[in-house]
């Protein structure tokens, strides 16, 4: 093996320790005083803006009556790639039908948005919210009266004025 | 001179200005200077901790801690949580030594506090009482003695801890401080030729007639502020610890209190060493400009303000010690021993002769007004400055690791690497 030794003929002033000490320490002095340029968000107090796209914890609507507008058609845990919606159908006595136990599990999800995609009654949502905390694991299976009690905004799946992204 | 009033009787027996205190009194104030010192040193090294956060921080465009108490409450938190912590005992330590090693890298930097001046002496009507703990007539020669003991400390945390990493922070401090040391010595020399003497109150006395010795052996603070950077384990010179490389180095195996010690123990040295550099080069607790308080008659306000003046100073060189902590990176270790013995060491030396020859040549001349003095050494230490500058500005002179290598060097090394592939194909 060949000794290849490179040597870069570099001016004096890129490599004076000196002068580079120099600048440096200019430069850091300058970002002490620098009182406007601190980035930092003080983030309980402050907060970034999020994507009206953004997809978090879940919400289910309701009808002005109060109720869920699920009407347990089944195709939400059919689409959910995570398998994380339980959904137990039942009919009342006019025949309409309402979910008996509509549970999600947000550790299984995925975030996807699937499910409010394909709900034809756009019950289930995915909300723009992220600040998630429980003291348990069963914390984070969410049954239909919590999801109902959501009151976060919703994801906007696609923007109402460009509906086909372009 | 309120204190005329109040106790005229004593006041003949005793003259404030000149006698100092003697007896019980002496004692009691003594115990009283010791009680304020650490009280004070104590709370500003936990600020100090808070200072250097914040300053990290501002450099870095952040905010620093600014949630416990609007963040000054943030030392006494953390304060708190090292108590509350556990005290890991790993297996396999030097149990005695363990527990000793924070103390000892600790106490150091304590002790060369009771003889640095922090004032100018107030007249009490017991006497005069000097701004210090102990006056030791070998002051200076006692904080040398002393602030070498610190090394100890960190040696021992590193090879009780029975850690590769800690011993290798260990090895690392010892190498390092003991190379500086040399360098620190010699760079005071000079200060102790201008004063004469080696006590810190006569080395600030000549300094607050004669100019402050950063003007007449810059060269010399220049030095002292680098080994000193090198002493207390500051970055550029923070190999022992070397988080990207030695985890935490010497004190990789501590928790809890032990550990907090030895972060109490870095920050007291930068005060140490700070006040060090305040007291050779920036004149003590003299109050620049103003020639009154170099002479009595002393007041309590004079104290007070030199008090300041002299806080002033240690808080500028700590301020001095974070701006470079959070701007330049850590030197290489061939890089840090070559600056240490090829360097500063030869520096110090020869400017040991050229400090004592322009010494004698000017009582040779007989050259005594101070101003005139300060002007001839501060002259000689700017044509120094200036051409140290044009050589050390070359680059590389620190660094022979990656040294410019001779043309004929490449050449005879391509010679024996072409021979030596000649003989391989020959074997084949």
């Amino acid at each position: 093996m060949a000794i290849k030794v490179k040597v870069v003929d570099r001016p004096v002033e890129d490599v004076s320790y000196i002068r580079a000490a120099l600048r440096g320490m200019s430069l850091t002095v300058k970002h002490l005083f620098d009182v406007n340029g601190r980035v930092t968000t003080q983030y309980p107090e402050e907060k970034s803006p999020i994507s009206p796209r953004w997809r978090g914890t879940h919400r289910m609507l309701t009808t002005e009556t109060g109720k869920a507008r699920c009407v347990a058609c089944g195709l939400c845990p059919t689409v959910c790639p995570a398998n994380c919606i339980k959904l137990v159908p039942g009919e009342d006595e006019e025949g309409n039908r309402y979910p008996l136990v509509f549970e999600i599990d947000e550790f299984r999800c995925i975030f996807c948005g699937y499910c409010q995609e394909v709900c034809p009654e756009e019950a289930i949502h995915v909300g723009r919210h992220y600040e998630n905390s429980e003291y348990s694991r069963e914390g984070f299976v969410y049954d239909l009266q919590r999801l109902m009690d959501q009151t976060h905004p919703v994801c906007e799946m696609w923007d109402p004025e460009d509906p086909k992204g372009q | 001179m309120t204190t005329l009033h109040v106790a005229p009787a004593l006041l003949q027996a005793v003259d404030p200005n000149n006698d100092p205190v003697t007896g019980g009194a002496f004692f009691w104030f003594t115990v009283l200077k010791m009680l304020i010192i650490f009280t004070i040193y104590m709370v500003g090294v936990a600020m100090l901790t808070l200072a250097e956060r914040k300053i990290s921080a501002w450099i870095q465009d952040r905010h620093g801690p600014n949630r416990v108490g609007k963040g000054w409450l943030q030392p006494a938190a953390d304060g708190l949580k090292n108590f509350m912590k556990e005290e890991t005992m790993p297996a396999g330590v030097n149990r005695p030594l363990f527990v000793l090693a924070p103390m000892l890298s600790f106490l150091p930097a304590l002790t060369a506090w009771c003889v640095i001046p922090f004032g100018a002496p107030i007249a009490t009507r017991w006497g005069r009482v000097d701004l210090v703990v102990a006056d030791l007539p070998v002051g200076f020669l006692f904080i040398l003695a002393i602030t070498s003991l610190g090394v100890y400390g960190i040696v021992l945390a590193g090879w009780s801890s029975n850690n590769k990493y800690a011993l290798l922070g260990g090895l690392r401090s010892s190498a390092q401080m003991v190379s500086y040391e040399i360098s620190m010595g010699m760079s005071t020399i000079p200060v102790l030729l201008l004063a004469g003497n080696v006590t810190l109150n006569s080395i600030i006395n000549q300094q607050a007639w004669g100019g402050w010795n950063v003007v007449n052996l810059t060269v010399a603070f220049f030095i002292f502020m680098v080994a000193a950077f090198a002493e207390t384990n500051r970055l550029p010179f923070d190999l022992p610890e070397a988080e990207s490389e030695l985890i935490a180095g010497y004190h990789t195996e501590y928790s809890a209190m032990k550990f907090s010690l030895f972060f109490i123990a870095e920050y007291a040295s930068m005060v140490t060493a700070s006040a060090l550099m305040a007291t050779l080069f920036f004149g003590g607790w003299d109050v620049p400009f103003t020639a009154h308080d170099n002479i009595g008659p002393y007041s309590g306000w004079l104290s007070l303000l030199s008090i300041v003046i002299f806080l002033a100073k240690i808080l500028f060189f700590l301020f001095f010690f974070m701006w470079v902590r959070w701007t330049l990176p850590r030197f290489r270790y061939d890089q840090l021993m070559s600056l240490g013995w090829k360097v500063l060491l030869p520096l110090a030396l020869v400017y040991i002769v050229l400090i004592a020859a322009v010494i004698l040549g000017l009582s040779a001349a007989g050259i005594e007004d101070a101003r005139l003095k300060a002007a001839i050494f501060g002259s000689i230490n700017v044509a120094l400055i200036i051409i140290l500058f044009a050589i050390f500005d070359r680059g590389r002179v620190i660094s022979p690791a990656y040294g410019r290598m001779p043309a004929q060097e490449i050449e005879k090394l391509r010679r024996i690497d072409r021979r030596r592939r000649v003989a391989a194909e020959v074997a084949k």
